[in-house]
């Protein structure tokens, strides 16, 4: 199961980030995860509390926001939301496409940071 | 009070990313062309790996391969057999490769990249978690064998989406399962518009002329594109 890795990835450059600022605990993760990411949301939020354990995310909540695939489709010289990943047409005129312009993302977004006032001063 | 935003916007993987991108570097620098190949387990991506070596080595060229493994070294003994330099990665569970393992097998190996043409990276038989890593390739190999079923590419999108060539192995069998070659095309090309695929059997040397072709011209492509610095 990768998403645990990639749940380790994700709390450590988030704690990384946090410490930066002086935070000591974190409440709210923000990441955008794309379709065609190839990771399954609830196997991360399983792997998410795991890897937040003994952290200063520990107890905090995963907020995802999916990111749908839009494609540029030439013919039609616009972008366009793929209705399913398993066809790379344009959903309007049928045109194949491979040109992605969204749907890979795995980004951390932001933190809220409850305390940061605090703990700052 | 308030929480506060702390601003990020950072990708989940970019230790990987430029890790990869410092490989991707190096191998250019040395002029050695570099494809990973990505499969489920039992597609024969070491007997088409194994086949690809030595006709590589016949012709003169000098080849290399890292093995990626769950846990045993079987395939590093089995490659070795083609007379390449091949080196194991065992993983111990971990389901991909990721940039910081190749980082670490290139050193103290006895082979040096800059004598090297090609370098194979033959990743964990797993079509799912391999899609996210950049190991620094040149190319993403992706294997389907006639054995596995027509529909492959379309429950693993992702993975057959991130490689850049398609290998279509075991055709020597293709008769006996009555695999419907042009769905899979079909398929293949669904998820991937486009895409480059070839045909070939590790058994019987069918379509591995062509894919040797293409290896050649690739590499000769990439290393007078740019000459090394």
């Amino acid at each position: 199961m990768h998403e645990l890795s990639i749940a380790y990835s994700l709390v450590a450059t988030a704690e990384e980030a946090a410490l930066q600022v002086g935070a000591n605990q974190v409440d709210v993760v923000h990441l955008r995860l794309g379709q065609l990411s190839g990771v399954v949301k609830d196997a991360l939020l399983f792997g998410y509390d795991i890897a937040t354990e003994g952290t200063i995310l520990a107890g905090s909540t995963l907020q995802i926001e999916e990111v749908p695939v839009v494609v540029y489709c030439a013919e039609c010289d616009a972008e366009r939301q793929l209705p399913n990943i398993q066809y790379f047409r344009c959903p309007t005129c049928g045109t194949p496409t491979g040109d992605i312009r969204q749907g890979k993302e795995l980004e951390l977004v932001s933190l809220e940071i409850a305390d940061y006032e605090t703990t700052h001063s | 009070m308030k929480p506060r935003i702390l601003d990020i916007r950072k990708g989940v993987l970019e230790k990987n990313d430029v890790l990869a991108g410092d490989l991707r570097n190096r191998f250019k620098d040395a002029g050695v062309f570099v494809a990973n190949l990505v499969s489920s387990p039992g597609t024969g991506k070491t007997a088409f790996l194994e086949r690809t070596l030595s006709l590589l080595l016949e012709k003169g060229y000098q080849a290399a391969a890292l093995v990626g493994d769950l846990a045993t070294e079987n395939d590093a003994v089995r490659l070795a057999r083609s007379g390449a330099n091949v080196r194991q990665i065992v993983t111990g569970g971990n389901c991909h490769l990721e940039a910081d393992m190749i980082t670490n097998h290139l050193q103290n190996w006895e082979v040096d990249l800059d004598k090297l043409d090609f370098l194979f990276i033959e990743n964990v038989g797993n079509l799912v978690c391999p899609s996210h890593y950049d190991l620094g390739e040149d190319v993403r190999v992706v294997l389907l064998s006639v054995t596995e079923g027509e529909d492959k590419p379309l429950k693993y999108p992702p993975m057959f989406n991130s490689a850049d060539v398609a290998i279509i192995t075991k055709v020597d069998l293709a008769e006996a399962v009555e695999f419907d070659r042009d769905t899979a095309i079909a398929n293949i090309h669904n998820v991937r518009p486009g895409m480059t695929v070839f045909e070939t059997s590790a058994k019987t040397d069918m379509g591995m002329d062509v894919w040797l072709r293409y290896l050649v011209t690739q590499q000769q492509e990439s290393t007078t594109a740019t000459p090394p610095s």
